[in-house]
């Protein structure tokens, strides 16, 4: 068993990802994230890694996409309005097939917003980001414990669907300090970067990189090639934590820290007889569909708890297809939903139930 | 029988898709002879820019990364700093390297970033069909500057090379043009030296080569490189801007 320390989510994820084998961090300083540059700064020239504190976001994401394509595991890391500047790289990154994993700690938007926590960029990491067709891997830890074991896995994801992977959390997340264990758990078999930037040594026939296909039937064949295999993370990646669904004729749903908060509620209305239980996906993209879809029959109502003006809940609407009603409650501009918000959202749609 | 003359190894056996007249055929000849002389094709690793050269990843045996349009030196960087043992270089036009890639650029360059630029200037847009680029001449006609272009409302074109020349990080920087034999013998040696000043671990090096495009401009071949001369050179003087190569 490894040794429980007491560690901040922004750090606990940096820390992750050295132990997983990342080398190379390149980033710019932006709230509140800044703690993962910091941590880096320190840490890498220790493990003969790079920290590169690049002039923007822009470049940095343009690192990792060099980085990544010479093959080695990249981070980035940043919060919303970094993130829109990332998304010319990351569109790249898709359209190159490289993997790399991106980091944000969510604040509120739009433009520059606030520097409280947000969900409000689910939209874009789920259906947008970048130019083209392709979708990132991302993956919403809700403890500081799960930021370690999801960004070891996201290393992996990523090198074993060759996709950018992002680690989606909000401020609250990164500051909050838990004990925790650096166990990273079982780890996949990955495939040879036998296609990276090496230089070829003179041995082999060059290794291009590029995302620039000009004959559309060529370029169309590439697209459908990728989407197979964004088909068959569908399938098999799909995460999504239960909790008290049971015997639940109410369902909640809710990612990340809005998750937590989501729990402490569902413990209240049980007292008062409304048997609730949750639903948290762990997996942004691919959407647990099948997680809804099971208790579609089962459960009179659905209600759908985020820090936005409701994204999530799009998903899920898809997901039940108007088999059972879905309801939003949201906080926004980094304000927090509170229980006791969440349960008299709850109680009013029981009420009008009966 | 004696063979005086051949490809370059280091150049892929394929045809190029310049215009007729076009430089960049010259330049991509000139890398590939400096890959092959400093037997530095296989410890070689390419970014290809955005531009008419966007296609210049299937032009050199080496291993090769395609850019976004300005990003190539901070792809570079990135794969410098994965192999720093491995030669790293770019290869971009005006557009991508002195307008929307500038502070890439001009970063590479202060964090004497061990990597080599080959900068083509030609003083226009090319793949997009002749536009204004930041290297565009006072009075230079393009399709966006039709009237000429009035520096009182277009601004004033920019010399990269003396820009760099300022950053401490940058190693060795020289501007060249590819009008003339001598010019072309000089333009060689000068990116011979920029690698070579990259094997050497002294940090940032930059070749501009003032460059034609007759096709853009609407002039023969020779009338091109007739206007480089006349009006490229004086504006863009040729020479060594910054050389730190010899100081221990």
């Amino acid at each position: 068993m490894a040794e429980k320390v007491l560690v901040k989510g922004n750090e606990a994820l940096a820390e992750a990802a050295i132990l997983s084998g990342c080398r190379h961090y390149f980033g710019y300083p932006i709230t509140p994230q800044t703690e993962i540059a910091a941590y880096m700064a320190k840490r890498m020239p220790k493990v003969g890694g790079v920290f590169l504190q690049a002039e923007s976001e822009v470049a940095a994401a343009n690192m990792v996409f060099g980085a990544a394509g010479a093959g080695a595991r990249a981070l980035t890391s940043s919060s919303s309005p970094g993130i829109s500047l990332k998304a010319e790289a990351l569109s790249y990154i898709a359209g190159c097939d490289l993997p790399c994993v991106v980091v944000n700690i969510v604040r509120a938007g739009p433009g520059l917003g606030g520097i409280q926590p947000a969900q409000s960029d689910y939209y874009q990491a789920t259906k947008g980001h970048g130019h083209g067709d392709y979708q990132m891997i991302v993956l919403a830890p809700s403890s500081v414990q799960e930021i370690i074991h999801l960004t070891a896995d996201a290393f992996d994801l990523a090198d074993l669907y060759r996709m950018p992977v992002m680690i989606m959390g909000d401020g609250m997340l990164g500051q909050m300090m838990e004990p925790v264990e650096f166990d990273l758990g079982e780890r996949r078999k990955l495939p040879e970067k036998d296609w990276a930037t090496t230089g070829t040594d003179m041995k082999r026939k060059h290794n291009i990189i590029n995302s620039l296909i000009m004959n559309p039937d060529d370029l169309e064949a590439c697209v459908r090639a990728r989407y197979e295999r964004y088909e068959q993370i569908k399938a098999t990646e799909a995460r999504a934590e239960e909790y008290m669904m049971d015997d639940a004729e109410y369902m909640i749903t809710a990612y990340g820290t809005t998750a937590r908060i989501a729990k402490n509620a569902i413990v209240e209305l049980r007292k008062k007889g409304i048997k609730v239980g949750l639903i948290r996906p762990i997996t942004l993209w691919p959407f647990p569909e099948a997680a809804y879809k099971k208790y579609a029959d089962k459960v009179s109502a659905i209600l759908s708890v985020e820090m936005s003006m409701g994204q999530m809940v799009d998903d899920v609407r898809l997901a039940v297809n108007d088999k059972v009603p879905v309801h939003f409650y949201g906080r926004t501009g980094g304000n927090i939903p509170y229980p006791d918000e969440i349960i008299k959202a709850m109680e009013e749609i029981a009420g009008g139930d009966k | 029988m004696q063979q005086v003359f051949k490809k370059p190894n280091a150049l892929c056996d394929v045809n190029l898709h310049y215009c007729p007249g076009c430089t960049h055929g010259i330049v991509h000849r000139l890398v590939a002879e400096v890959l092959d002389e400093l037997g530095i094709e296989g410890k070689a690793i390419g970014v290809a820019p955005v531009g008419c050269s966007v296609f210049a990843y299937d032009y050199w045996e080496c291993d090769m990364q395609q850019a976004a349009h300005g990003r190539a030196p901070a792809v570079a960087t990135g794969i410098k700093r994965v192999h720093p043992d491995k030669v790293v270089f770019t290869y971009q036009g005006d557009g991508d390297l002195a307008s929307i890639g500038t502070a890439e650029t001009v970063h590479a360059a202060m964090r004497g970033e061990n990597i080599t630029i080959i900068f083509i200037n030609n003083a226009i847009y090319g793949m997009t069909g002749g536009q204004m680029a930041p290297t565009s001449l006072p009075g230079q006609v393009t399709q966006t500057s039709p009237y000429g272009r009035d520096p009182k409302t277009q601004g004033y074109p920019v010399r990269m090379s003396e820009m760099l020349a300022q950053t401490d990080g940058a190693a060795y920087i020289e501007r060249v043009a590819v009008d003339c034999v001598k010019n072309v013998n000089n333009a060689k040696k000068a990116i011979k030296k920029a690698f070579q000043t990259q094997l050497d671990g002294k940090g940032f090096s930059l070749v501009e080569v003032l460059s034609t495009c007759p096709t853009n401009w609407g002039k023969s071949p020779i009338e091109a490189l007739d206007w480089l001369r006349e009006n490229m050179i004086p504006y863009y003087p040729l020479g060594v801007k910054k050389d730190k190569t010899t100081e221990e």
